[in-house]
């Protein structure tokens, strides 16, 4: 189905929706540049900091108790800030249909905050009512394909707006599996016409833990619906046969082989709003900071190189 | 018998009991990648989902993790995490029967105000995320008739909670959860906790001596007068005055009506 697409932020159609708006000051749309993912303890520091990052993300989760410090953080933050949602729960990837609760808590949450980014994930966590906290895997088939697109459909047409569909982090394959995980989410995009979110930290993750090239996974990627780019570190274990096993821990400073992943991605693709997610062991303001500066970094160079490309495609 | 899950689809049923039962073999269909083993890979979400879990508990309950010391707390949120699995994504809901748990699990039984310290740190969550409702301001009680001040009733705010324990709960919370070292308590002496929200900041009070009473008698919905009467049968020492002045400075209330007999 047709949806509005989020960089445009919400309809202006109406000569009254500048009213509406309730953080005319600064609006929704994200830039193409780095943000961080936004931590209560941070706040200050941040209000402190000059325009430290270009946006900030927060997980919907967090924020959709009745009311209290949270909320008060995060409206303060959205007065300075375009804000992306990220949402970990709705879990998409499972059997059963989306709870119309969850659906709903994250619709008003959209609708307070106006994010310039919506996001969630190609993972489930809620089975028959029990819910596991956790990015759980699902085999890639005709079934769950349909299962996906479904759920997919639903909460786009609930929200009123286009999602990003990020890629998980595995340490499992499912021998009933018929597709590739590119093949599986370039099907899931073509069929509801969502986004998409590239996390280069998950590319590298199960790439290492089930022995393919991150490379050809990005060269067969559909680059071309990438909303936005998520970076964070892993931690490192073993398997069972003693080999490396990487954990997406979200709790170390992303690893160099991801930012070189991450630096071939946005020449090729140009620049795309980055976020720099620590979610464990989370260190002062300014180290998260300095992890957005060095995105940065890398995004005005690939600017420059995706420009100089475009001109020199232009004369060929 | 459970249905039998479709080969093409994800038996979602099969992994949540792996993932909850360390005893259960994980799903066959699940495997490494070029035939390798896949028991540690499995185990990952075992632990994200379990000892995830756990973290929140330990996040959530820091005086019962102080009381017991963080091995006995992660052995019994384990039993619980496995027992009792969030029904809800919402997990600053989780954990409202912890206490409960705390109460009837063995080897807990020698620490007898041990459920009652859970009870006022779920609580203090619980106003930590309540919704942001105005506390009831002194010149709303002067709107009422004083004939009618004994048939007052009061709306509680979605933040307030109230924990009576016949032991000394308060004294031990705030130790364990405030102070660097823990001093001599008076383990035995019952104390009465009431958790509040008046603005952004949780406010954790102990309450004198019939006011847990009269408390309780507010919030279930009695009146003024009858809450008075709960007061002075609970204590002696009871002050009514005192005891209305709290029910205005906690921001225990947010509405005030009278009801006719």
């Amino acid at each position: 189905m047709p949806l509005t697409p989020l960089a445009q932020g919400r309809s202006t159609a109406s000569p009254r929706a500048a009213d509406t708006t309730r953080f005319a000051a600064t609006p929704s749309r994200i830039p193409a540049s780095a943000g961080a993912g936004f931590k209560h303890d941070h706040l200050e520091a941040i209000l402190a900091d000059r325009e430290p990052v270009g946006f900030f993300e927060v997980h919907a989760e967090n924020y959709m108790g009745d009311g209290g410090f949270p909320h008060r953080a995060l409206e303060r933050l959205r007065q300075d800030y375009p804000l992306s949602i990220h949402g970990v729960c709705m879990s998409i990837g499972g059997p059963q249909p989306l709870s119309e609760d969850h659906l709903s808590r994250f619709k008003a949450l959209v609708d307070r905050y106006e994010p310039g980014l919506v996001s969630e994930h190609l993972a489930w966590s809620t089975h028959d009512e029990v819910f596991m906290n956790d990015l759980l895997p699902l085999p890639y088939t005709q079934q769950t394909l349909a299962h996906v697109c479904e759920h997919i459909d639903r909460m786009q047409e609930f929200i009123g707006r286009q999602m990003l569909l990020e890629n998980p982090s595995t340490y499992v394959v499912f021998e009933n599996s018929t597709m590739s995980e590119t093949d599986f989410i370039r099907e899931i995009v073509r069929r509801t016409g969502c986004g998409l979110l590239l996390d280069v930290n998950n590319v590298y993750v199960s790439a290492t833990n089930h022995g393919f090239s991150p490379m050809s996974y990005l060269m067969d990627y559909p680059m071309e619906h990438v909303g936005e780019i998520h970076l964070a570190g892993h931690a490192v274990q073993e398997d069972d046969e003693g080999e490396t096993l990487l954990i997406d821990s979200h709790d170390t400073p992303v690893a160099d082989a991801v930012w070189d992943l991450y630096s071939i991605v946005v020449r090729q693709a140009g620049p795309i709003p980055t976020l720099i997610e620590w979610d464990a062991d989370i260190p002062d303001w300014p180290v998260l900071r300095a992890e957005a500066a060095a995105a940065d970094r890398i995004l005005d160079e690939a600017a420059l190189s995706f420009m100089m490309g475009k001109s020199h495609a232009a004369r060929a | 018998m459970p249905p039998v899950p479709d080969v093409n689809d994800l038996d979602a049923t099969g992994f949540r009991s792996a993932v909850f039962d360390p005893e259960r073999n994980k799903p066959e269909e699940i495997t490494g990648p070029r035939g390798k083993k896949a028991v540690k890979r499995f185990n990952v979400y075992r632990n994200n989902v379990v000892l995830g879990l756990v973290n929140v508990l330990i996040d959530y309950f820091p005086a019962v993790g102080r009381i017991t010391g963080e091995k006995f707390f992660r052995a019994m949120a384990r039993e619980y995490v496995r027992a009792h699995p969030p029904s809800s994504p919402l997990l600053h809901l989780y954990g409202q029967d912890f206490p409960v748990f705390i109460e009837n699990f063995e080897p807990a039984r020698s620490i007898p105000y041990l459920a009652d310290v859970a009870r006022i740190e779920r609580a203090w969550l619980t106003a930590y995320h309540a919704a942001d409702l105005e506390p009831l301001v002194p010149a709303a009680m002067g709107e009422i008739a004083p004939d009618l001040l004994a048939e007052a009733v009061f709306t509680p705010h979605p933040a307030t909670g109230l924990v009576r324990s016949p032991c000394a709960v308060f004294d031990i919370y705030d130790a364990n959860r405030n102070a660097e070292t823990v001093g001599p308590i008076e383990i035995g002496r019952p104390q009465a906790v009431l958790i509040t929200r008046p603005g952004l900041d949780v406010a954790v009070t102990a309450l004198p001596d019939g006011d847990d009473a009269f408390f309780a008698n507010l919030i279930e919905g009695g009146t003024l007068g009858e809450a008075a009467e709960a007061g002075m049968q609970a204590a002696d020492s009871f002050d009514i005055n005192n005891a209305i002045g709290g029910l205005l400075s906690t921001g225990a209330f947010t509405a005030v009506a009278t009801r006719r007999n």
